[in-house]
């Protein structure tokens, strides 16, 4: 879980990749030139920014033709949405811990 | 997913211990007490000081941003790409101590501390919550 949050994170970290994903959440499946006409980086540039949106499962690709178009996965943001829940679960795991050090102190 | 679970990033745990805040201030900032129930560190409680807790999983980057000894202690934490900041808070409380947590990601009042990374990150799900909400 922590190893695919990671990816994700890292994925979404890239301002270009937050950008061109966040266009795809909004106005649903896009060309590669479309997105391209928006992003300000060129087609090579948004393309390998795809790829890497691919291979973090952010992205479902669909050859038209010549053509490729983009869709968001919405799915794949779970584990972030799932961020809360997983600290929370982090926290008082290591509170437990600190109260057992403090008892170990106090001898 | 909704709209409260993209802009709910903070996780609050608290308990009461039966110990004055001396003693509980010393196990959150010397790194060899840290180690015992957090993680290995190279923490110092100095404002300013850049450490790490290393863990087998990786590692979470941080940065001292508050010290008043035996009541507070914050520190940015950067894990997974993500930017947030962890704020102990030390209450005495009769004999005792009430200790609170706070582990936000994305505090108004800490926006300058954030500045790259964690404002994108507020931004973006800002956003996004938005598109999510017009879907529905």
């Amino acid at each position: 879980m922590l190893a695919h949050s990671d990816m994700l994170f890292r994925t979404l970290g890239d301002p270009t990749r937050r950008a061109i994903f966040e266009h795809l959440c909004r106005e649903g499946e896009q060309t590669v030139r479309a997105l391209t006409a928006r992003a300000g980086v060129s087609q090579p540039a948004v393309s390998k920014h795809l790829g890497v949106l691919r291979r973090a499962g952010l992205v479902l690709d669909r050859q038209d033709g010549r053509q490729t178009h983009y869709s968001a996965r919405l799915a794949a943001l779970a584990p972030l949405i799932e961020w809360t829940s997983q600290m929370t679960g982090f926290w008082h795991s290591r509170f437990d811990d600190l109260e057992d050090l403090l008892k170990r102190m106090d001898q | 997913m909704n709209e409260t679970a993209l802009q709910t990033r903070s996780v609050i745990v608290e308990r009461d211990f039966p110990y004055p805040p001396e003693k509980i201030w010393r196990a959150l900032t010397q790194p060899h007490l840290i180690a015992e129930w957090l993680m290995k560190n190279d923490f110092a409680p100095v404002i300013g000081h850049s450490f790490a807790f290393r863990a087998d999983w990786g590692a979470v980057d941080c940065r001292v941003l508050e010290v008043e000894p035996n009541r507070t202690l914050a520190y940015s934490w950067e894990a997974m790409g993500l930017q947030s900041v962890v704020t102990w808070t030390l209450t005495q409380s009769g004999t005792g101590t009430h200790l609170r947590m706070e582990h936000a990601g994305f505090r108004q009042d800490q926006e300058r501390a954030f500045q790259g990374a964690g404002y994108g990150w507020q931004q973006f799900l800002a956003k996004l919550a938005g598109v999510l909400a017009e879907a529905e």
